[in-house]
């Protein structure tokens, strides 16, 4: 009852606000675009904002990178800012969709991490384009009580000890990174003979993986189909929650390491309106930690661990040691002959 | 003249989600990125892995739909003889899984053919050893059965359900024996519901990629895996469609032998 009352009255008071405000306010209304992927932001942030600054926030969604570079490239709607992977802003930034920002004009741009923004700078020389939001790693998802001992390297996939119980990534760039890292080399080289060799590889690895999954991979693991399993951090996460036997770690070989980063398009006029809405979202430490409860990945911002439980705070899944990530990469642009290169050599090692 | 308009929602229909789409395609497969004329994409089903990809979709998708009619036939055989009122619910219960969306069966069947899966924790009560079936070819052939069966119910049940009993009541009159009547009055009079059962399942589990997918673990590539990764993965649109052209005119080979045949049948009839 207690509730329901709460809630007429919250109502009651979100129309008085929203009442005012038609009525006070003669000033031109900020109106911004921001075009981010679903479930990717608390909507009670957009709120909280608008009612802050006035500045009204249109949201639109999508839910693959892919879907999110084609709505935005047909143009159909003018967005100002949008969020997305790393290799979605570097293609949008190659095709000059873009328009640097002014990171001198955020009040607290020194909120984020140093370390985050080295990662984007592979990508961004100079920081200008792009601000780091969340980020996040390729790993290993092993149950504790199907290994003989915790794997520290990608070579539990390949060793042969494991067969059969291995799920390997569905993607031709993640499996190809794990080959590559494991052979030493760097998982963005073009260099055909390094490609071959991890090609080579992954088709000796073949007979021992049990399957091929994306998103399964968690499921299977929580099932205890597999004993090991490469999965993206936040399947790691989850996975870790719902069955305790599961851990993850990054391979000390080098990962890659995934930023997806806010940017400001070309056709954006207001971008002071767009600063004010980036500080508020990525570099305002309490708003950051709200987002965090929300969406549970690690966010850009390096406070928000002192206003987290310890327990959180201290969850190496959550906050990983930027040490031991030494090794990890960015996935940079690929040129057209080496994507297809890569492509027929997946082909190839599915033929087997 | 004026009944043309009753047509026009159907033409715009057909050229907006049809013939349009097929003229990309058609546009896609034919051109290379730069843009210009090629014959590349479509020759690339003679490389030897798409062959390769090809023949066990071939395979696969044959094996389906023969297993599919070894279930089909017999039951529509059986319904007929059937002194039953409700014939119809038997059917409307082996269509009832078309209710639900494929993914989510093919999902559920991924459980239950998964190591620790349910057929495997039922075959340990029984002393029986854990079959390893998921992420097979067997597993993919089981998948498409699964999936298909009701489409090739559906028309041969009809079929069956339409022969006129007098005729059948004539051949016995005229002493023919039991597996006689079925050989020679329900088959032949059956065709039509036969051969567009076949069309129907055989096509869509010749282009299937996700139940090869999930069942097969992605550790088998059948032609449609290798069309998805061109469109997905590579971003090579143009490759893309030319094997989805090559596959196409493999399909419209095959209808134009079914149609032909159904054409050769109804003429029969009138006979």
């Amino acid at each position: 009852m207690k509730k329901r009352i709460l809630a007429v009255l919250c109502a009651a008071a979100l129309a008085a606000t929203s009442l005012m405000g038609c009525g006070g306010n003669k000033e031109p209304k900020q109106q911004i675009t921001v075009f981010n992927y679903g479930m990717y932001i608390d909507p009670a942030i957009l709120d909280q904002f608008t009612a802050e600054t006035g500045i009204e926030v249109l949201y639109e969604e999508a839910m693959t990178p892919e879907e999110l570079y084609s709505k935005y490239s047909s143009g159909a709607i003018k967005y100002d800012v949008l969020c997305s992977s790393e290799y979605i802003i570097m293609k949008l930034m190659e095709e000059g969709e873009l328009q640097p920002m002014d990171f001198t004009q955020f009040p607290h741009i020194d909120s984020i991490s140093d370390d985050v923004w080295e990662f984007c700078a592979t990508f961004d020389p100079g920081n200008q384009y792009a601000l780091p939001y969340f980020w996040g790693t390729v790993g290993l998802l092993y149950n504790k009580d199907m290994v003989s001992e915790p794997p520290t390297s990608w070579d539990v996939l390949f060793n042969g000890e494991y067969s059969g119980n291995i799920i390997m990534q569905n993607s031709m760039r993640d499996a190809f990174m794990i080959a590559l890292k494991y052979l030493g080399y760097s998982c963005n080289t073009t260099n055909p003979d390094e490609l071959a060799a991890a090609r080579d590889l992954l088709i000796s690895q073949k007979p021992d993986v049990q399957s091929y999954l994306v998103d399964e991979a968690r499921d299977e693991m929580i099932a205890e189909n597999a004993a090991i399993a490469v999965v993206y951090s936040g399947d790691g996460l989850l996975g870790c929650e719902s069955n305790e036997s599961l851990a993850y770690i990054v391979p000390e070989d080098g990962s890659n390491l995934w930023i997806d980063c806010w940017a400001m398009t070309k056709n954006c006029d207001n971008p002071e309106a767009v600063y004010q809405f980036l500080d508020y979202l990525c570099c305002q430490t309490d708003i950051v930690a709200q987002n965090f409860e929300y969406v549970y990945y690690p966010p850009s911002n390096a406070d928000v661990r002192e206003l987290l439980d310890e327990d959180v705070a201290n969850d190496p899944l959550l906050f990983p040691d930027f040490n031991a990530l030494e090794n990890c990469e960015v996935y940079q642009l690929m040129d057209e002959d080496t994507t297809a290169l890569m492509d027929q050599y997946w082909k190839e090692i599915k033929a087997e | 003249m004026k009944r043309k308009y009753i047509a026009a929602p159907y033409i715009i229909w057909m050229s907006a989600f049809i013939v349009l789409p097929l003229i990309f395609v058609a546009y896609y497969a034919f051109t290379d990125k730069a843009g210009g004329f090629t014959l590349k994409n479509i020759t690339a089903i003679l490389d030897p892995l798409h062959i390769k990809a090809t023949m066990l979709s071939l395979e696969l998708s044959l094996a389906c739909t023969i297993l599919c009619l070894l279930i089909s036939f017999p039951l529509a055989l059986v319904l007929r003889r059937l002194n039953m009122n409700n014939k119809g619910i038997i059917i409307l219960i082996m269509i009832l899984p078309m209710w639900m969306n494929s993914i989510l069966r093919i999902l559920a069947l991924q459980m239950i053919l998964s190591k620790n899966g349910i057929l495997n924790m039922i075959l340990s009560w029984f002393g029986i050893a854990p079959l390893s079936i998921i992420n097979t070819p067997g597993a993919i052939v089981f998948g498409m059965v699964y999936d298909f069966l009701p489409y090739m119910i559906l028309p041969i049940y009809n079929a069956v359900m339409d022969i006129d009993n007098d005729l059948i009541d004539a051949a016995r009159d005229l002493g023919a024996s039991n597996p006689s009547v079925i050989w020679r009055i329900i088959l032949p009079l059956s065709k039509p519901g036969i051969i567009s059962g076949i069309t129907m399942v055989f096509i869509p589990c010749l282009t299937s990629f996700v139940i090869p997918d999930i069942l097969g673990g992605g550790k088998i590539q059948l032609l449609g895996n290798v069309i998805e990764q061109e469109f997905i993965t590579s971003m090579n649109w143009h490759l893309g469609s030319g094997l989805s052209f090559a596959l196409m005119i493999f399909v419209v080979i095959g209808l134009a032998f079914s149609e032909k045949q159904e054409k050769k049948d109804r003429e029969s009839l009138v006979w």
